[in-house]
């Protein structure tokens, strides 16, 4: 059965600038497969600079991988035409971070709701009322519409970006970080607005996030990654009662609020590099991470339960 | 008993003037004692940077105006002091880690430098005493096997290490009260957790007193020893840890720890807080957060409740704290 979304040995690198002539090459994002079901959440983490915002750019063709395939809905987005690309992608859209870069200070939210429809083509005479529909839906009074972003708080401006990332009717969200910027009060709003929304337009999403407790509470699978590939992916439920590769485990023993912080027990600093793995692992062997030069094996060691594998120790 | 470092009572600070005027801080009152972690907790604009700043004494008048209320530190009162004086107490008694060490730390000069700047102001060491000196607070901060750290530029650091080097600057005095402003928030959870390790293990070391001021209730649950939960300029439940995080008595702590996402709630709709933050200018009148919440009956829009004894340490301000909650 193939999957609503299908990554395939996506590879992002970027060259590097100025005196080493172009030789240096970063891979910013190193043979990545994923499989994302339709109507899941599939939660993405990592630390800042592993890599997780540039894989959702070449997600969308933004920043265009450097090898690999990206299927959306059976269609090979590397095979489609600039024109047929820019089409497509009002099925996917893209929530960032900051709603204060993603909206135009200078439009009216009205207007920077209006454009996208404008751009699909959206019947104009009811331009105004698909406005006012999608301000209803995430909860924005529609009598505000002639205001400008500053105008708003910053929970209602993510709002107004959700508005217009849904005015295409899109089938899949990638939201990056959507919620890191707002106030703890308000994160609970936009959550259960996303989730809300998830299910009344049977909505995909990729949600991306360092907060790990945030992307425990409501991913269907997740998928640690690390320097750019992924380490490990699992249901949620698996990967977080019995995470098995050891950097999944730094991460998740890392994640503040659940028991105090024992002082005593003094710093460790732990090198993942350094770490070989065997428990949890079904044919005992030992594996080591320290080749990372080599394509890690994905060893399926339960069912959806995916561990990144090098050289036997 | 009373071994209170800091004790700040009834504290308001306000900016502007006129129409304009805004109340960021009402009267707050919180002590930190002596090898205690205490944590003020709260969202953007509540008021918990503007206090901190001001017990540093580096909060710029005008535009602020410190209405009322003392600062004491040991026997001092701060704020009748001198500028010079306080000077003096900055960074030698009193001392500070923010949340950017990038914006803090002085591009242009060597980490080393930045060190024993301070030991020669404040001991008045000489070179060679202080850069003895600087070398063993790096490896108190866990950068000692790192001999090229005190010849490096901030830039040639890691955010890890630029955070480890600016507490070493903070400590390098032995300073009896450390004011962390949300140290950890830029960095990844496993250097966060390394971080807050670091400081956890340098009170204990040092004996310091720390007020440590955080939006994440994540990371206060994991290292305080008392908190206090401020919200717009006014502290509406104080209490030691397992007081706030078990048994939470005030409405807003009880929706702040409610609404906040974890394993456990999976599945379960998140219990939000209805409306927004309000700004210092308009802060509702009577109880500030009485229009987001859900047991507010009308008196709570006209008096501003005081804070009410709940046995041990704990108390809290709220007219409705016999009412039955349910979430």
């Amino acid at each position: 059965m193939s999957s609503f979304i299908e990554i395939v040995d996506l590879v992002k690198s970027f060259k590097g600038r100025g005196f080493s002539n172009g030789e240096k090459i970063f891979t910013a994002v190193d043979r990545v497969n994923l499989n994302i079901e339709k109507n899941t959440i599939f939660g993405l983490v990592g630390e800042s600079g592993c890599g997780k915002t540039t894989l959702s750019r070449s997600l969308l063709f933004l920043d265009p991988p450097t090898s690999g395939e990206i299927n959306i809905g059976g269609i090979d987005l590397g095979k489609l035409s600039r024109r047929k690309l820019r089409t497509f992608r009002r099925k996917v859209q893209i929530v960032f971070q900051d709603p204060n870069s993603a909206l135009n200070p200078k439009m009216s939210i009205e207007n920077s709701i209006k454009e996208g429809l404008n751009n699909i083509g959206y019947e104009k005479s009811r331009i105004n009322d698909r406005v006012d529909e999608l301000l209803g839906l995430v909860g924005i009074t529609p009598a505000h519409k002639s205001r400008f972003p500053h105008e708003f708080s910053g929970g209602q401006k993510q709002r107004i970006v959700i508005a217009r990332a849904l005015s295409v009717e899109p089938d899949f969200l990638i939201l990056d970080e959507p919620v890191s910027n707002l106030d703890v009060s308000i994160q609970a709003q936009i959550i259960n607005l996303l989730l809300e929304l998830k299910d009344k337009l049977s909505l995909t999403f990729l949600f991306i996030s360092h907060d790990l407790n945030l992307v425990s509470y409501l991913s269907d699978r997740i998928a640690v990654m690390y320097k750019g590939k992924i380490v490990e992916t699992a249901p949620a439920e698996i990967i977080m009662e019995r995470p098995v590769h050891p950097y999944t485990l730094k991460l998740f023993s890392s994640v503040p609020g659940i028991s105090p912080i024992d002082d005593e027990a003094g710093e460790e600093i732990f090198h993942v590099e350094e770490q070989g793995y065997s428990e949890g692992l079904p044919d005992g062997r030992v594996y080591h991470l320290a080749d990372s030069k080599l394509a890690p094996e994905m060893l399926e060691i339960a069912e959806g339960h995916f561990v990144a594998c090098y050289n036997e120790k | 008993m009373n071994d209170s470092i800091l004790e700040i009572k009834d504290l308001k600070i306000s900016f502007g003037s006129g129409e304009n005027k805004a109340a960021a801080v009402r009267g707050i009152n919180l002590d930190v004692r002596r090898g205690e972690i205490h944590s003020l907790v709260g969202e953007s604009g509540s008021g918990k940077t503007v206090t901190s700043t001001c017990v540093l004494g580096l909060l710029p008048e005008p535009p602020a105006i410190i209405e009322s209320g003392s600062i004491r530190y040991k026997d001092l009162e701060l704020l009748s002091l001198s500028a010079e004086a306080r000077r003096k107490t900055r960074g030698k008694e009193i001392a500070m880690v923010f949340q950017e060490p990038s914006k803090y730390l002085n591009p242009a000069l060597k980490v080393g430098e930045q060190i024993t700047e301070m030991l020669k102001l404040h001991h008045g060491m000489n070179s060679s005493q202080s850069e003895k000196r600087a070398m063993e607070i790096l490896d108190l901060v866990g950068l000692g096997d790192n001999n090229r750290v005190l010849s490096s530029y901030p830039h040639e650091l890691s955010g890890g290490m630029k955070q480890r080097v600016m507490i070493g600057i903070a400590i390098c005095c032995d300073p009896s009260l450390l004011i962390a402003d949300e140290p950890t928030t830029a960095l990844d959870v496993t250097l966060q957790l390394q971080i807050l390790k670091l400081i956890m293990k340098l009170r204990r070391q040092l004996n310091m007193g720390i007020l440590f001021i955080s939006h994440d209730l994540a990371v206060v649950h994991d290292i305080s020893d008392r908190v206090s939960v401020i919200y717009a300029g006014l502290i509406v439940e104080t209490g030691s840890r397992e007081d706030i995080f078990s048994s939470p008595r005030h409405p807003y702590t009880r929706l702040l720890l409610a609404s906040i996402p974890d394993a456990a709630k999976r599945g379960k709709k998140l219990t939000a807080i209805s409306g927004r933050v309000p700004d210092a200018e308009h802060f509702p009148s009577g109880c500030a957060f009485h229009p987001r919440c859900p047991l507010a009956e009308e008196h709570c829009s006209e008096q501003q409740p005081a804070m009410e004894s709940l046995g041990g340490s704990q108390s809290a301000a709220c007219f409705c704290l016999s009412k039955e909650w349910t979430e």
